[in-house]
């Protein structure tokens, strides 16, 4: 306490007594924006925003026995083949003799593909109680569960196709509801006719199988 | 001559809310990151709409990288004795079997890309060594000689009354019969329940998901509006 009473004496403003130099509070804060700003940058550039989804594949258990295999009505299936470089050819129901009925599609095309078919075989659906019944019970929609009962979209990648033509396929199932579909290998002439249809006709290396 | 005199300013600015805000930012930053464990192969994967997270225990991943190589990694961060004893059981059920001390050192994660001919050489190397070894991926071309058929039953096994799953991990430009190939791995074991990991992506507009998923965020919505009043 005694030393706080004698400090005004040192202060006393005369002639001969040296102002103390006042030091600024202020502190140049630029090299520290610098390095925050840098950092900031840094971390930026690593972040991974979205992290990885998953998303769910069940496939059929594979069966020797005829009558334990899915069957399917030929009116509503849609077969699409996933061909080289990203090109899909599809076809409905059975394929014809003369294969008039197989097309050709790309990514972008295939959606209003799936989307009219799938309208197709809807609007053939006779009204089955005991089908909706049973959906209701179960709480699965009407939709999936009955009308659409008879639409079955076979996926069948070739040899050449890539893991990501048949992630988008999937994914093109899931954006158009589609509740069945299955990956299934082709068959010899399928895969026939979408070598024929790649145009590589002159090219085309000998069938291995 | 000039009636006023100008006055000098000192062009200082005050930093200090330009620095809070900044160091908000990077605070943000800092926490959200979350750094990729180094692989030794890199993988990209398609995307999808969708939006399950992807687990991160008690699962299995098998990668396909972009040259149909395929790889296995055993995620098991909490109780890492059931990635060793999947690496002995493999092994063993294979016939080249790997002792549990050199199977200990495999760490939750890692990524095992080689056939069992070469897992114990690999086992062998320093942890910086082995995560910059080149992996030539474990053979399953051949259904007859598919070494990833041993793994997954010794996950199987390891992992019988747990749920375990099955990632699916492929490149974008693996081609199918790398995948066809895995996928009759895992029917071979009999399992028909798998999940493929993608990298999300938004639904397309005007679609019957995207009219279902506005749907539900309506009922949602509404849900909470009622419950509000």
């Amino acid at each position: 306490m005694a030393s706080v009473e004698e400090s005004p004496v040192q202060g006393k403003k005369g002639p001969g007594v040296k102002k103390a130099k006042k030091l600024s509070t202020r502190i140049d804060m630029t090299p520290f924006v610098d390095v925050i700003l840098l950092l900031i940058i840094f971390f930026v550039f690593t972040t991974t925003m979205s992290s990885p989804t998953t998303m769910d594949l069940n496939m059929p258990k594979d069966t020797d026995k005829k009558d334990e295999e899915t069957k399917i009505k030929q009116s509503g299936a849609l077969n699409i083949l996933l061909g080289k470089d990203d090109a899909l050819f599809y076809y409905e129901g059975e394929l014809d003799a003369t294969a008039s009925n197989f097309k050709s599609a790309s990514f972008s095309e295939i959606r209003d593909v799936i989307i009219n078919k799938k309208k197709d075989v809807m609007s053939r659906y006779v009204t089955d109680p005991a089908c909706e019944a049973k959906a209701i019970a179960e709480k699965k929609s009407i939709d999936d569960a009955c009308r659409q009962k008879d639409f079955f979209v076979v996926i069948k990648p070739t040899d050449d196709a890539t893991y990501k033509n048949v992630v988008d396929i999937l994914d093109e199932m899931t954006i158009n509801k589609v509740a069945r579909y299955a990956l299934v290998k082709p068959f010899p002439t399928e895969l026939d006719l979408v070598k024929v249809s790649e145009g590589a006709g002159a090219t085309a290396p000998p069938a291995t199988n | 001559m000039s009636s006023r005199k100008v006055v000098k300013s000192v062009p200082v600015m005050d930093m200090t809310p330009f620095v809070d805000v900044t160091l908000l930012i990077l605070m943000f930053f800092i926490m959200a990151t979350k750094f990729k464990p180094p692989e030794p192969v890199p993988i990209k994967t398609p995307n999808s709409v969708s939006s399950q997270p992807m687990p991160d225990n008690n699962a299995v991943v098998i990668g396909i990288d972009k040259d149909d190589k395929v790889y296995f990694t055993i995620q098991s961060e909490k109780d890492p004795q059931k990635a060793w004893d999947i690496i002995v059981r493999a092994s063993e059920a294979r016939g080249m079997p790997v002792p549990m001390e050199l199977a200990k050192k495999y760490q939750s994660g890692d990524v095992i890309g080689f056939p069992f001919s070469q897992l114990q050489g690999y086992l062998k190397l320093p942890r910086d060594q082995a995560l910059k070894a080149p992996q030539p991926g474990i053979p399953v071309k051949d259904s007859a000689s598919s070494e990833l058929f041993y793994w997954i039953g010794a996950a199987k096994q390891v992992f019988a009354g747990e749920t375990l799953k099955y990632l699916i991990k492929g490149d974008n430009g693996s081609k199918y019969p790398a995948f066809a190939a895995v996928i009759d791995a895992l029917k071979r074991n009999d399992e028909q329940k798998y999940n493929l990991v993608t990298m999300p992506e938004s639904v397309p507009v005007g679609t019957d998901l995207y009219k279902e998923r506005l749907g539900s965020e309506r009922d949602v919505r509404s849900k909470k509006a009622a419950g509000s009043n």
